[in-house]
C-alpha cells in the first residue's frame, strides 16, 4: 500500500504536536510495511529512514526554508536570491498549487492530509486522481482560538476539507465532538485515532537539574508546580494562576513555574502581580532541551489546564520524567490517561483543591506517579497505526 | 535681590544584567553585565563620564572661576559615587575639584536612591546616614538640606527632616501643592517650625532639562539671554529654583544641542542685572523669610504628569516587587553579611521599579529612554529572578522564607 501523506512540518522543524504526531504515525505505519511519501512545504536536508520526503517546490521560488518554530516560520527565496516572508494563507495556497507537480500521482493508493493547511491540496489531488482522501484533524480552529470562533477563512477551509473527504480522523473523542459541533459532519464519518507517545524519542534526564534555585527551595519545604506550553488563551494559564492564588493561601511555600512564550506572556506577568503572587511564580520563557525536560522533572505536579486540547502530549512527557499530572477534562489525552487528576478547565476552585491535595499528600503524589508510569509503559503508536491501516483498507475496498 | 538656585542631581543605579531563573541559585553577581550589553553599568559610567560629568564639571569650575557670584548645589547618590570610584576615578576627581571651590553645596539623601521612607523608616535612616558618611569622607561636607529620592515629598517626610535637624528640604513645585501660590518663594512645611521648603519651578527647570533640544518647541532655540529675560520679567518672585538631573548637560541634552553654550552664558546673562544673584540651597533658606506654609498630605514627586509615585509604584508588578524586597529586611540585616546587605540595598534603587512602569502613553517615551530593558515585563521577570537568588542565599544561611 502506498500513501501520499500531506503534512506541514516534521521534527526537528516543528512548532509543536503536529509534527511529532505525523512523524510517529508514519514511523509506526512504515513498520507495518506501509509505503509513505511525505510532502512538506519546505526543504529538509536530512532524510528520514522510513519514508520518502518531498518538498512542494513553488514555481516562483528558488528555495523554501523553515526559519523558526511557528507554523508560518518559512522563508521563500525568490529567483533573485532574496528571502520573502509570506503569510500563512499565501503559504498554504502555494503548497496547494505546487503539490501535484512534485509527485507521481499514479503511483499512490490513497491521500492522507494533516490539518487545514494541507486540506486544499488534498482536495485538489483527489479531484485530479479520484483517489480516496483522508483528512486528519490534529486541532481545529476553535481549539486554537481558545474557544472563540477564530479565523473565518480557516474555518471555511476546514469545513470544505471535512465535508469533501472520504474519511475524517480525529486525534480524540474530544476533537470528534468539536468537529460535529462546529461543522455538522456526520459522526459515522469521523474515526478517533488517539495520539500516543514513543518514550524512546524522549531524551533522558541528566543527574543534575538545571533549576538549582528550585531544588534548594524544595529541600527546604517548598513545592513546585509546573506548566509547559505556549502562553495562549487555549492553554488557560490565567485560570492556573487564579488557582495558584488559592493554593498559596493554603500552602504558602509553593512555586509555580510557567514554561513557555507566547502572546499572553506580558498579560500573565501582570496577572500574577495583580493576584499578589508574583514572588511565587517563575516565568522561564520558551524552552527546549534540558531546561524543558528539567522543568517537568523538578515539579511535584504538572498541570495542563487547557480550555480545549485536541490531544495534549505534555502530561505524558511529564509522567515520563517522573511527575504526576493534573489535566483538564477538555483534552484528548484525558480519554487515554487514567492515572492522573482531572478537572474542568473553568473550575478554578477545584483545580486549587486538587493541587493542594497533591502537595500536601506525598503518598497521593507517589501513587499517582507510579501508576501513571506503569500506564505510560503500555502506550505506543502501533495500535494507532493499526487502526489507521484498517481505515485505509476499508476505504480502498469500498473504492474497488 | 532675586536669585537663581541651581540644583543638580547626580545619580546612576546599579542596573541588573539579563538574569534568568537558571542563574538563580548559581550566579550571585547581579550587576556585572557584559560590557557590550545595554545593562553594562561600567559602559554607561564610561559614556556618561565622558559625555556629561567631566565636561560639565570642567564648565562649572570655569564658571566659578569667572563669576565670583556664581554658585550651585548638588546631590550625589552613593550608588553613583561607588561606580565612579570603580570605573571613572577621573570623573570623581573632577567632582572633588568642583566641590573644593567651596561654592558648591551638597544635599543629603538616601545612599541607594531608594523609596525606603515609604517602606521602612529604620532602613531609610540607615541609608541617609550611609550617604552622609560617604559625602563627609569624599568631600568633607555635612549635608544641611535634604532631598528625598525622586523628590518624593509629604508632610511626614518634612516632619522627619525637621526632627533630624535639616534646615531645608526640596520638593516639586506642583500646582496642586501650591494652590494659588507660586514656587518662587521660600515656604515652611506644615506642622514644622524650623525647617524650610524650596519648591522646584518645574516650568523653567523643564525648559532646560526636557525642552531645550526640542526643535518643535516654539521657544527653540533657547538662549541664556532669552531665559534670563523671562526671569527678569517675572514680577512675582524672590527665588527661581532650577532643579534638574545633572545628566541634563551632555546626556539628556547632547552637546550638539548647544546645552553647554547655554550653561556657559547663563551666569553672564543673569548677573548683568545687579539685582540678580545665585544662591546655594542653604543660602536661600538662610536669607529669605518663608512667606507661607505648605500642606502636603499626599506624596508629590517630580515625575510624569501625575507628579505622584505612580511611575515607580503605580502597577501591581511594581508594588509586588518592592514589597518583596522590603519583606526581606530583617532577615537580610540579621545575616551581617555585608555583600548580601549591599546587594539587597542596590535592589531598592528606585530605577528598578521605574523600568517596570507600564504607563506607555505620554510619559512612556521618557520611561523607554531610561530603561535598558525591552519591556517592563522583562524588567519585572529579571528583577524577580534576582529576588529568588537573594531568597536562595538567605535560605542557604538557614533563613525560613
Amino acid at each position: 500500500m502506498k500513501v501520499l501523506m500531506l503534512g506541514w512540518e516534521l521534527p526537528p522543524q516543528n512548532s509543536g504536536g503536529l509534527g511529532v504526531a505525523c512523524f510517529q504515525l508514519c514511523k509506526a505505519l512504515s513498520a507495518n510495511n506501509v509505503d509513505i511519501e511525505f510532502v512538506l512545504p519546505y526543504y529538509v536536508k536530512i532524510p528520514v529512514p522510513f519514508m520518502k520526503i518531498t518538498t512542494a517546490w513553488p514555481k516562483k521560488y528558488r528555495n523554501v526554508v523553515r526559519t523558526g518554530l511557528a507554523y508560518d516560520s518559512a522563508s521563500y527565496v525568490d529567483s533573485g536570491g532574496n528571502p520573502q516572508h509570506l503569510d500563512i494563507m499565501q503559504q498554504q495556497r502555494l503548497y496547494e498549487e505546487s503539490v501535484d507537480k512534485v509527485v507521481d500521482l499514479g503511483s499512490f493508493d490513497i491521500i492522507h492530509a494533516h490539518d487545514w493547511l494541507t486540506f486544499r491540496a488534498g482536495l485538489k489531488l483527489k479531484a485530479q486522481s479520484g483517489m480516496p482522501l483522508i483528512v486528519h484533524v490534529h486541532s481545529i480552529e476553535s481549539d486554537r482560538a481558545g474557544g472563540n470562533s477564530g479565523n473565518s477563512l480557516v474555518r471555511e477551509i476546514e469545513y470544505l476539507g471535512l465535508s469533501m473527504a472520504d474519511e475524517v480522523i480525529a486525534v480524540s473523542e474530544h476533537t470528534k465532538q468539536a468537529i460535529i459541533r462546529d461543522y455538522d459532519i456526520p459522526a459515522e464519518k469521523i474515526n478517533v485515532v488517539h495520539n500516543s507517545i514513543d518514550r524512546d524519542e524522549l531524551d533522558e534526564l541528566d543527574p543534575d537539574n538545571i533549576y538549582v534555585y528550585l531544588e534548594l527551595m524544595k529541600s527546604r519545604g517548598y513545592h513546585v508546580v509546573t506548566s509547559v506550553g505556549r502562553l495562549t488563551v487555549q492553554k488557560n494559564i490565567t485560570n492556573l494562576l487564579r488557582a495558584a492564588q488559592k493554593v498559596i493561601e493554603k500552602v504558602p511555600k509553593t512555586i509555580f513555574v510557567i514554561v513557555g512564550g507566547g502572546e499572553q506572556y506580558n498579560e500573565l506577568v501582570d496577572l500574577a502581580a495583580e493576584l499578589g503572587i508574583l514572588r511565587n511564580v517563575v516565568f522561564t520563557g520558551f524552552q527546549r532541551g534540558k531546561p524543558w525536560r528539567d522543568a517537568f522533572a523538578v515539579a511535584d505536579l504538572f498541570v495542563m489546564p487547557s480550555v480545549s486540547e485536541p490531544f495534549g502530549l505534555t502530561p505524558l512527557e511529564a509522567i515520563n520524567y517522573g511527575t504526576p499530572s493534573l489535566i483538564s477534562y477538555q483534552s484528548g489525552v484525558s480519554e487515554v490517561l487514567k492515572n492522573c487528576l482531572k478537572v474542568d478547565y473553568w473550575d478554578v476552585k477545584e483545580m486549587a483543591n486538587q493541587i493542594v491535595a497533591v502537595l500536601r499528600t506525598s503518598s497521593l503524589r507517589r501513587t499517582l506517579k507510579d501508576n501513571a508510569q506503569d500506564e505510560l509503559h503500555q502506550l505506543s503508536w502501533s495500535p494507532s497505526a493499526e487502526k489507521l491501516q484498517k481505515i485505509y483498507v476499508k476505504r480502498l475496498a469500498e473504492v474497488a | 535681590m532675586r536669585s537663581i538656585v541651581l540644583y543638580l542631581h547626580v545619580h546612576q543605579p546599579y542596573r541588573i544584567k539579563h538574569y534568568t531563573i537558571y542563574e538563580s541559585g548559581v550566579d550571585h553577581n547581579y550587576f556585572n553585565a557584559n560590557y557590550d550589553s545595554n545593562e553594562s553599568n561600567e559602559k554607561i559610567i564610561h559614556k556618561i563620564a565622558e559625555k556629561s560629568y567631566i565636561p560639565t564639571n570642567n564648565k562649572l569650575i570655569d564658571l566659578l572661576n569667572r563669576y565670583p557670584n556664581f554658585k550651585l548645589s548638588l546631590s550625589i547618590t552613593g550608588t553613583v559615587l561607588t561606580q565612579l570610584e570603580q570605573w571613572s576615578p577621573e570623573a570623581l576627581q573632577s567632582f572633588r575639584d568642583l566641590i573644593s571651590t567651596g561654592r558648591v553645596e551638597i544635599l543629603g539623601e538616601t545612599y541607594h536612591h531608594s523609596l525606603a521612607f515609604f517602606y521602612s523608616l529604620k532602613e531609610f535612616e540607615s541609608q541617609v546616614k550611609m550617604h552622609k558618611d560617604k559625602i563627609q569622607e569624599l568631600f568633607g561636607q555635612t549635608p544641611q538640606v535634604f532631598r528625598n529620592t525622586e523628590l518624593a515629598y509629604n508632610n511626614d517626610l518634612a516632619y522627619w527632616a525637621d526632627q533630624a535637624g535639616y534646615k531645608g528640604i526640596l520638593a516639586e513645585g506642583w500646582d496642586k501643592l501650591l494652590g494659588w501660590r507660586n514656587a518662587n518663594y521660600v515656604y515652611r512645611p506644615a506642622y514644622t517650625n524650623n525647617i524650610r521648603l524650596l519648591l522646584k519651578n518645574y516650568s523653567l527647570s523643564d525648559d532646560i532639562a526636557f525642552r531645550f533640544g526640542d526643535q518643535n518647541w516654539k521657544e527653540w532655540p533657547l538662549t541664556a539671554n532669552k531665559f534670563s529675560n523671562w526671569l527678569n520679567e517675572t514680577t512675582d518672585a524672590q527665588v527661581f529654583n532650577l532643579f534638574m538631573d545633572y545628566e541634563t548637560f551632555g546626556e539628556h541634552q547632547w552637546q550638539e544641542s548647544g546645552i553647554f553654550n547655554f550653561l556657559d552664558d547663563l551666569p553672564n546673562q543673569w548677573l548683568k542685572n545687579d539685582n540678580n544673584n545665585f544662591l546655594t540651597v542653604s543660602e536661600a533658606i538662610d536669607s529669605l523669610e518663608p512667606v507661607d506654609y505648605i500642606d502636603a498630605p499626599n506624596t508629590v514627586t517630580w515625575a510624569d504628569t501625575e507628579r505622584d509615585l505612580s511611575a515607580w509604584l503605580g502597577n501591581p508588578m511594581q508594588q509586588q516587587a518592592i514589597q518583596a524586597i522590603y519583606d526581606l529586611e530583617k532577615i537580610v540585616l540579621d545575616t551581617n553579611d555585608l555583600t548580601l546587605i549591599e546587594d539587597w540595598r542596590r535592589l531598592q534603587t528606585s530605577d528598578h521599579f521605574y523600568y517596570m512602569c507600564t504607563k506607555w502613553f505620554n510619559d512612556g517615551d521618557i520611561h523607554a529612554y531610561f530603561s535598558p530593558y525591552e519591556t517592563p515585563y522583562e524588567a519585572v521577570i529579571n528583577y524577580m529572578n534576582v529576588w529568588h537568588d537573594l531568597q536562595f542565599r538567605l535560605t542557604e544561611k538557614g533563613a525560613d522564607i
